[in-house]
């Protein structure tokens, strides 16, 4: 096999180690902002996927479609920032346990 | 492939740093340094346009929010839980199902043999990073963005927009809305009168 050449099993696995890194973070964390970077994280590493297969069918489908993953991430980061904002004028600590106003 | 592991293993340990650190601005630096090993490994498999939109939006913007809210909220005080406190239960559990979600796609895997060749010719229109017109570049992403993708790329825009007011009615200052004719009455005469008192 030639050196340069990469399979492309490793970047599924890449990926998908650290998808879960970033499900370990959300499950685990208390701090809503490491649970904000731990979802960027996960959209990332779909991202690499993406990336990934777009290579190796050399189709730029999967640019496009990392393309917009960027920017719906874009947006889900605004939003979750501004609820965190908006849960710490009122409550003046940020725990995410403490935060179930929506609990049934 | 030496590039793949240094870039690979430079992910993974920044990854774990985000998720481990014990203070959020540790999370980002570490994060940023997440961001831009895969940028450099979009340069690898031929993604010139986005590895920039990563550095960019991701580094530039996102990562800089992240920043600006922490500033925000720290200021002085101590408002964050801290520590990874429930990282050990999980362990055990969380470490077992990434064995048996990776056992799932080596098999998958076994079974393809697609492979991902930096810098060679495996398809037709594929030549050296940073040429115009092959492929992963921006003239070959603009061409697919504004013609086959064009709808999916301007929704993305009503997307941004809904985020934008979304972010103004959660987060935005309060104070110049009134909510009524009398209150924007009330609110005029209180400025003329701190007019007349020498704009106190």
């Amino acid at each position: 096999m030639d050196p340069m050449t990469v399979p492309v099993g490793n970047y599924v696995a890449l990926s998908s180690v650290i998808f879960f890194i970033g499900v370990a973070g959300v499950l685990t964390r208390r701090n809503p902002l490491i649970m904000l970077m731990s979802i960027e994280l996960m959209f990332n590493a779909a991202n690499l996927l993406f990336m990934a297969f777009a290579r190796v069918w050399v189709h730029n489908a999967g640019h496009i479609f990392a393309f917009l993953v960027i920017m719906v991430a874009a947006a889900e980061a605004a939003i979750g920032l501004a609820i965190v904002v908006t849960v710490f004028r009122s409550a003046k600590h940020v725990d995410v346990d403490d935060v179930a106003l929506m609990k049934g | 492939m030496i590039g793949f592991w240094i870039l690979a293993v430079v992910m993974l340990a920044s990854s774990i740093w985000c998720i481990t650190a014990t203070r959020p601005v540790y999370s980002v630096v570490a994060l940023l340094l997440h961001f831009a090993a895969l940028a450099a490994m979009y340069l690898t498999l031929h993604a010139e346009f986005l590895a920039v939109i990563q550095l960019i939006v991701y580094s530039g913007a996102i990562l800089i929010l992240f920043l600006f809210v922490i500033a925000l909220l720290s200021s002085g005080v101590a408002p964050f839980s801290v520590g990874p406190d429930r990282l050990p239960k999980i362990l055990i559990p969380a470490v077992g199902l990434i064995a048996v979600a990776l056992g799932f796609i080596t098999y998958a895997l076994s079974r393809t043999n697609a492979l991902v060749t930096p810098g060679a010719a495996v398809g037709t229109n594929l030549g050296v990073t940073g040429e115009a017109g092959v492929f992963g570049s921006v003239a070959d992403f603009g061409k697919a963005l504004f013609t086959s993708y064009l709808l999916p790329f301007e929704i993305t825009a009503l997307i941004l927009m809904v985020a934008v007011i979304g972010v103004i009615l959660l987060a935005g200052d309060r104070t110049p809305y009134v909510s009524s004719r009398k209150q924007a009455g009330e609110n005029r005469r209180d400025m003329r009168e701190a007019v007349l008192r020498g704009g106190e």
